[in-house]
């Protein structure tokens, strides 16, 4: 009788994304943090008068704050380390053509160009600390929808619009890290799309950080205005280092009456990676949010996107996979807050942990004393594919209100040898079958994914066993 | 092909510690159907586990041979490979995993071959009619929220679809309706057309009208206690097994 081999699913393959390029920057800051560091980013940023400002005021609420001790543990992370700005060898270019060679091949290999003339209807793409590459199709832009980089956004025809909105949702106070990011930012993507106006194709921004010991701190910041309709990419890689390299970007999303906005990420970041980022939405009357979140790379991860459904009849759905392989703790989840009428909230997350790897899923949902008629349902599924792997789900509720319906659940299991032994009665082998029942677990969200992302989950997930 | 297709040998089998078969013989030839019944508990569904390979049962002695050749210590899937089937009391649910993907990695695993993915679709559509099965069943996820007849049914399809040569059906007929029986019977048949073995694994004499019965065993307390042709099934639903049993012992 054959013996019960240790066979499992082998971690992430990531082989894929571990390609780096040689340092190319023009100009970098010096490690660590002053504020003559900021300064620095201003003056290469030409910073407006009030950005500098905020740059420092942040700087020094930055020094004022804690680091978190509720979740894993950061102590890897030495700030006085981290290059915070490094600005690649390129202005940023609307042909790909004129980006230079070995920053073009890199978006080439993780199929940016590809994917937009395929399916996109814009692409920005960031290299280390500036983006380097922006473009939307005429078409899209002809129906009035900006999609530039922050820095020109911040200075062009919507820079009154982008001054009243930075940092204004997730401010420089939420927490130390969103401090940070207040004081030293650079890159990322900003979207308006007009009222009225429906996107029919997604719009996308990818993230690829090079340098080592660095930082990465984009600020991706949308306005989708009432009745209008947009589906928003996010994705970021990087290759690995054997030093720290942080990722604390800030997400701001405005969805407005009757509007709905779709925000997908896959995060694929290296296992040098600490990823301490910051998501919110807030959503208008009758507005839908929508999040699709997988995250399968870093060594630490805090990230709660977190929506607050502020109209009346707002709505919001987060759909999450988290995969932790060896040395990975990734600590994910979502936040809802519910303050208009007859709101409702939706969250559905997966997780699945092995070699050692702990993911945690927290939940946090409240419900003001005026948010009647709410409804919310969590749930979350874990499964552990080994004993030396861990799951925890935390989650937390405040409900102000007896009108409102609020459901959650959790559950916690492991691969059950009755169903491999089944799958395997049929002719698969014990890997395939392992592997088949962990992507069926991951179907729900892999299905929610554009289909090039679901792909490249696929990848990522990349179900090869490992005799062990 | 060798004239034995199975052939079990003094075989015994211990399960958590407790011994559930106690020195099994059973021999199979091509194109035979064996009937086994026995009371509860007897060891007839560890008896379809063992020689399907399922882990969970260690193997203490005896040895199973499958075409001749010593399949005991095999795992699972090769033993499929090989050509032994067997449809599940109680099947597996796999969540996010249609029954028809499911269907389709089973038949590249067994082939060995890349799949024409068309053609496949066909096959299994005209064997779902067969099974008066609707066609949604295939995109739906593998026996999830199957109703009891459903999963049954779906586990006959599986068995029409890879084509064994041998095919343990266990308890197939139980909590099905009279005309599921039926379907699940013809279905049987159309399996039986060929020259393939069966091992039914039965309460229940309704599931084998229609088909030639050639060898009847009555397995209990780990053994085969009484071997007979199809009438003895007859004679077990008049006199039940405590009675036969105990003729067996004067």
């Amino acid at each position: 009788m054959q013996t019960d081999a240790k066979k499992c699913v082998r971690d992430v393959d990531r082989s894929f994304y571990d390609f780096k390029d040689a340092e190319n920057a023009s100009f970098k800051t010096s490690a660590g943090l002053t504020p003559e560091v900021v300064s620095q980013i201003s003056d290469e940023k030409h910073d407006p008068d009030w950005m500098r400002e905020f740059r420092q005021r942040s700087l020094k609420i930055y020094e004022s704050l804690d680091i978190p001790d509720w979740g894993p543990p950061i102590d890897g992370l030495n700030m006085d380390d981290i290059v915070t700005y490094v600005r690649p060898d390129t202005a940023m270019r609307g042909k790909w053509s004129e980006v230079p060679e070995d920053i073009k091949n890199t978006f080439e290999r993780l199929g940016i160009p590809e994917a937009e003339r395929k399916s996109l209807a814009g692409v920005g793409a960031q290299y280390d600390s500036e983006v380097v590459y922006h473009n939307v199709k005429e078409e899209v832009a002809a129906q009035g929808v900006v999609y530039t980089d922050m820095e020109s956004a911040l200075t062009g025809e919507y820079r009154e619009m982008v001054r009243e909105h930075f940092m204004k949702l997730v401010p420089p106070t939420d927490h130390k890290f969103a401090a940070l990011h207040g004081a030293v930012w650079s890159g990322g993507s900003f979207v308006y799309v007009p009222p009225g106006v429906k996107v029919d194709i997604p719009l996308q921004s990818y993230f690829r950080l090079n340098a080592p010991g660095a930082g990465q701190f984009e600020h991706t910041l949308i306005i989708v205005d009432k009745g209008a309709d947009l589906h928003f990419i996010e994705g970021c890689s990087a290759p690995k280092y054997s030093v720290a390299n942080l990722h604390a970007g800030c997400v701001e999303l405005f969805v407005g009456e009757g509007a709905r906005l779709r925000y997908s990420t896959i995060e694929n970041w290296s296992k040098n990676m600490y990823n301490l980022n910051t998501k919110r939405a807030v959503i208008e009357k009758d507005g839908i949010m929508e999040w699709v979140s997988g995250s399968f790379g870093s060594h630490t991860s805090y990230l709660y996107p977190m929506t607050i459904l502020k109209g009346d009849g707002s709505r919001m759905e987060y759909t999450g996979i988290t995969f932790a392989g060896k040395g990975q703790q990734l600590d994910t989840g979502a936040k809802v807050a519910h303050s208009g009428r007859g709101t409702s909230s939706h969250i559905v997350a997966k997780s699945i942990s092995k070699s050692g790897g702990e993911c945690v899923f927290r939940s946090s949902v409240t419900v003001a004393e005026g948010a009647v008629n709410t409804r919310s349902s969590v749930s979350c599924d874990s499964l552990m594919l080994d004993s030396d792997s861990r799951s925890d789900t935390i989650p937390a509720m405040d409900i102000r209100n007896a009108s409102s319906d609020i459901g959650h659940e959790a559950r916690i299991g492991r691969i059950s040898d009755d169903a491999v032994f089944y799958l395997m009665s049929r002719g698969l082998s014990e890997e395939d079958s392992r592997a088949m029942i962990v992507s069926g677990f991951a179907e729900p969200v892999a299905k929610e994914l554009p289909l090039e992302y679901a792909v490249e989950m696929n990848n990522l997930i990349k179900l090869e066993m490992d005799n062990g | 092909m060798s004239d034995e297709l199975l052939r079990v040998e003094k075989l015994c089998v211990t399960v958590d510690g407790n011994r559930i078969l106690n020195g099994l013989d059973l021999t199979v030839r091509p194109g035979e159907t064996h009937v086994i019944m026995g009371p509860n508990g007897a060891g007839k569904s560890t008896l379809g586990n063992v020689i399907m390979g399922n882990p969970v049962y260690s193997v203490d002695s005896g040895r199973i041979f499958f075409d001749g050749l010593d399949i005991t210590d095999m795992k699972t899937d090769e033993r499929a490979k090989l050509g032994i089937f067997i449809s599940f009391q109680s099947p597996q649910e796999v969540p996010g995993v249609t029954l028809e993907e499911f269907m389709r990695a089973s038949r590249s695993a067994v082939t060995g071959k890349p799949l024409k993915v068309f053609a496949f679709q066909k096959e299994l559509r005209s064997v779902m009619d067969t099974l008066s099965m609707d066609h949604s069943y295939a995109g739906r996820d593998l026996n999830v929220g199957f109703s009891g007849g459903e999963k049954k049914k779906a586990e006959i399809l599986q068995m029409l679809m890879m084509g064994p040569r041998l095919a343990i059906l266990d308890e197939t007929d139980s909590g099905l309706d009279v005309d599921a029986v039926k379907i699940v019977s013809e279905g049987i048949r159309h399996f039986k057309k060929e020259d393939n073995s069966l091992i039914i694994i039965t309460h229940n004499a309704r599931i084998l009208e229609g088909l030639d019965v050639d060898h009847t065993h009555i397995l209990s307390k780990g053994r085969i206690t009484r071997n007979g042709d199809a009438s003895l099934v007859d004679e077990i639903e008049r006199e039940g097994f405590k009675a036969l049993e105990e003729e067996e012992q004067v």
